[in-house]
């Protein structure tokens, strides 16, 4: 039996839909010119080094297939590295080498691929495979994250990383993604990743869910998911916060990572962020999001103000 | 807000137009709004035979210009060797054959279609003739005076006296016997009689329609004026209200037929009915109007089968929007599924269907070993594309051997965008799963068969062909439907995992 709502109960929880999302948020608030910005990880890159904002290290960036060989003798001699599309979206194409096994390079998977299958990777990557509309892209090589260990207990494979909505720079809403065995280590929700809904005022486990359905310990670990806080939690708004005056989005989906060594950094920007961190929270996005509205134009020029604002006076909405 | 209402103007300014267009075109050119629908046509020719003494000649034929209860649609003559003309002018047209020399029996045929109008026809603006004075036979005035008498005592107008006349010539009393007795044109009788009592009458030829009669030829009637209009009296039947089988074919001063370089002259009339459907009429009637040069009837029959096809898009569209936006399903390709359902309209659903999902697992299955040839990504594409070509060649040809003839319509398939999504399946397989290449298939297809079931009703495609305006109303629906915010049909079970969330 299918189970459904009555769109009724839906706007009484304040229910975010795709529809709405689109018309009334993305399509009023982000204009179409900043697309690029976002779309484009080496463009994000290299604007948020330009704004102070702490991002994984670019190694280097191959844009033509000619330079693929070149870029092979490079990798041979890393450890450990992330080959990501500049324009790829969800995730799609980003392989995370973690070590090396002789010739072979190990995934965070687990599997193990030859210095050939990372040709051929880059060269479909090069074509378009990845990139929204199929055009032309580029490659992009960065260092690794290394997960901060306070997320051990709950990181099956991969490092968890926290998606925050921005609304016209205000924090609104944030979860903790934990790839599982299900999602084959992807962060990715509808594929079977742990969502962990955030207090927006504390950092701490509101709820979580996957595969929509509310779990209380994660699925391969076991451990209490209830116990998860995110250390540091208003500097990681306000890093999430600085990426409206950097991008000029309005609405936008931050994902953020904590490294052990450097602290949050930002992974990447998504101009059209998705509809399931209501789900991991329990709560609809509409009520936050008609306050920011009505506060009108500039109340708190800052990303601390608004970051302040938004633990004291959003986080009860 | 105000760009809200600017919207749902334009919204209502294009349903208003798109209808109204649709409305008048109905009015004017009386295209049906049903597909189907079909309307009597009398198709009548008149054959004028004679035997020509080897002079030039000439043949003058009073043709009908505006016939009570008709519409002329369509007329044409056939008559080897002649040269022909349309002459006269309102209430005396006539056709024209001339030649130079001819000799022994000569046959002329004039053919003219006519369509049954429905309701009374209008009153048409002329000069009525003053009564002529009549002079009656001594044992006839008495008679003649008594009946005009009997009826003027029991009428009050023109039009009832006409009728009481009439009743009373037929109805055989002693007088009508005697008049009827002594004139053997009755026709004649019954105007001297109407005259004497002072209506303006004129004579008239009419036709008497029955499907299928040949060899006829045209009685003569009278027509009397009641002060608005003229109205047909049949000597036989009286007053004739609504004159559904019989056709006013002559009526003014002149001659009927006139032939000069020949003798012998004869007319006789043939017809049948026949049952056109209502579109074919109403393009033939309306052939020079606005609407017939605004729409697509004018094209090339080729041109326009094309036309049928491209202005049903508008609907595949629109189905693709409602299906998105308000339910929620995924489609690989946005509009790939209308480009599918084109295609079930050629080759009916099932075949399609079978074809189109063979065609696309057999790519799927060529995609996954191409895959480990480590190809450039526009190269696997073009390999894809040619292998697409070769299944479907190979199903076609393999169909056609087994008799099954539709296993030729899949040639349709627009390869290209096969290939592409056979290509995008398959990365989509790769990274998230069977599931949701099942989910974005499935989609497609439904929203494929939702949009060919629409596509294929009769009366859809009757009235996007013939009311193209309607397309205009489409057009405001997607447009209505592109400001939509609520929840999709689906979102309503995704978020259904709210219901047991903790109170916070």
């Amino acid at each position: 039996m299918i189970e459904m709502l009555r769109p009724r109960e839906l706007r009484a929880w304040g229910m975010l839909g795709m529809n709405a999302r689109n018309l009334d948020f993305i399509g009023r608030y982000n204009p179409r010119s900043r697309f690029p910005l976002v779309d484009n990880k080496l463009r994000t890159k290299l604007i948020a080094e330009q704004y102070g904002v702490p991002v994984p290290r670019l190694r280097f960036a191959v844009d033509q297939q000619h330079q693929v060989n070149d870029a092979l003798r490079k990798l041979a001699e890393l450890d450990g590295f992330a080959i990501k599309p500049a324009k790829g979206s969800g995730g799609k194409g980003i392989w995370v080498i973690t070590g090396r096994r002789k010739d072979a390079f190990l995934k965070s998977s687990g599997a193990s691929v030859e210095l050939s299958d990372l040709s051929r990777h880059m060269s479909n990557t090069l074509a378009g495979l990845y990139s929204l509309g199929g055009g032309a892209d580029t490659v992009i090589v960065e260092d690794l994250i290394t997960a901060d260990p306070i997320f051990d207990d709950y990181s099956y494979e991969g490092v968890p990383d926290i998606r925050v909505i921005v609304f016209k720079g205000y924090p609104v809403m944030a979860m903790l993604r934990l790839a599982t065995h299900a999602s084959d280590g992807k962060a990715n929700l509808h594929q079977g990743a742990v969502g962990v809904g955030l207090a927006l005022d504390t950092g701490r486990c509101a709820s979580a869910v996957q595969f929509d359905r509310r779990i209380e310990a994660h699925p391969d670990t076991g451990a209490d998911l209830a116990n998860v806080a995110v250390p540091e939690w208003p500097a990681l708004l306000e890093l999430a916060a600085s990426c409206y005056e950097m991008t000029g989005l309005g609405y936008l989906g931050t994902d953020i990572v904590i490294d052990r060594d450097r602290g949050p950094m930002l992974l990447e920007l998504n101009a059209r962020p998705g509809l399931s961190i209501q789900i991991a929270n329990g709560r609809g996005l509409v009520p936050r999001l008609r306050h920011v509205e009505s506060l009108g134009a500039g109340p708190h020029p800052s990303a601390a103000g608004r970051v302040s604002y938004a633990i004291g006076t959003l986080a009860a909405l | 807000m105000n760009q809200r209402a600017t919207l749902w103007f334009i919204v209502l300014l294009l349903t208003a137009v798109g209808l109204g267009t649709a409305v008048l075109r109905h009015t004017v050119t009386g295209l049906p709004w049903l597909p189907g629908e079909h309307r009597d046509l009398w198709l009548v020719e008149a054959r004028v035979d004679f035997v020509a003494l080897g002079e030039p000649v000439t043949v003058s034929l009073s043709i009908p210009d505006e016939i009570p209860g008709f519409t002329r649609i369509s007329e044409q003559a056939a008559s080897p060797g002649y040269g022909f003309a349309l002459t006269g002018d309102q209430g005396d047209r006539r056709a024209e054959w001339t030649r130079r020399e001819a000799l022994g029996r000569q046959s002329l045929y004039f053919t003219a279609s006519f369509l049954p109008e429905e309701g009374p026809a209008p009153g048409i603006e002329e000069s009525v003739p003053e009564p002529e004075p009549v002079f009656w036979g001594d044992a006839e005035v008495t008679a003649a005076t008594d009946l005009i008498a009997g009826a003027r005592s029991t009428s009050s107008d023109a039009r009832s006296l006409a009728r009481e006349i009439c009743n009373r010539f037929l109805a055989g009393g002693q007088n009508a016997a005697l008049l009827r007795a002594r004139n053997e044109d009755h026709a004649g009788l019954l105007d001297r009689l109407m005259r004497d009592a002072g209506l303006s009458t004129r004579e008239v030829m009419a036709l008497t329609l029955e499907d299928a009669r040949r060899r006829q030829v045209l009685s003569a009637l009278l027509e009397v004026h009641d002060g608005r209009r003229w109205l047909l009296v049949d000597p036989q039947r009286g007053i004739i209200e609504a004159p559904e089988d019989l056709l006013l074919w002559h009526r003014s001063e002149n001659a009927l037929l006139d032939v000069t370089g020949g003798r012998d002259s004869r007319l006789s009339f043939s017809m049948i009915r026949q049952s056109l459907p209502a579109e074919q009429i109403a393009t033939e009637q309306h052939g020079d109007s606005l609407f017939a040069t605004l729409g697509v009837h004018r094209l090339p029959i080729e041109e326009q089968s094309m036309f049928k096809l491209l202005l049903l898009l508008p609907l595949g569209a629109a189905a693709v929007v409602f299906f998105r936006v308000l339910i929620g399903l995924q489609t690989s390709g946005t509009f790939m599924p209308v480009l599918i359902a084109l295609v079930f309209l050629q080759t009916s659903l099932l075949p399609g269907l079978v074809s189109f999902v063979s065609v696309v697992i057999l790519g799927l299955l060529m995609r996954g070993y191409l895959s480990h040839l480590n190809l450039l990504l526009v190269s696997r594409i073009a390999a894809l594309i040619v292998l697409v070509i070769f299944i479907i060649s190979l199903l076609s040809i393999v169909g056609y051997q087994l008799g099954i003839s539709t296993g030729m319509v899949i040639t349709f398939f627009p390869m290209i965008i096969i290939a592409w999504t056979i290509e995008r399946l398959s990365i989509l397989w790769e990274e998230e799963g069977p599931r949701d290449v099942l989910m974005q298939g499935g989609g497609s297809m439904l929203v494929a068969i939702a949009a060919y079931l629409l596509m294929k009703a009769r009366l859809v495609q009757h009235l996007t062909f013939n009311f193209p305006e309607l397309n205009l109303v489409l057009l405001a629906l997607i447009l209505a439907m592109g400001q939509y915010t609520g929840y999709k049909l689906t979102e309503l079970h995704r978020f259904a995992a709210l219901r047991n969330r903790p109170e916070s």
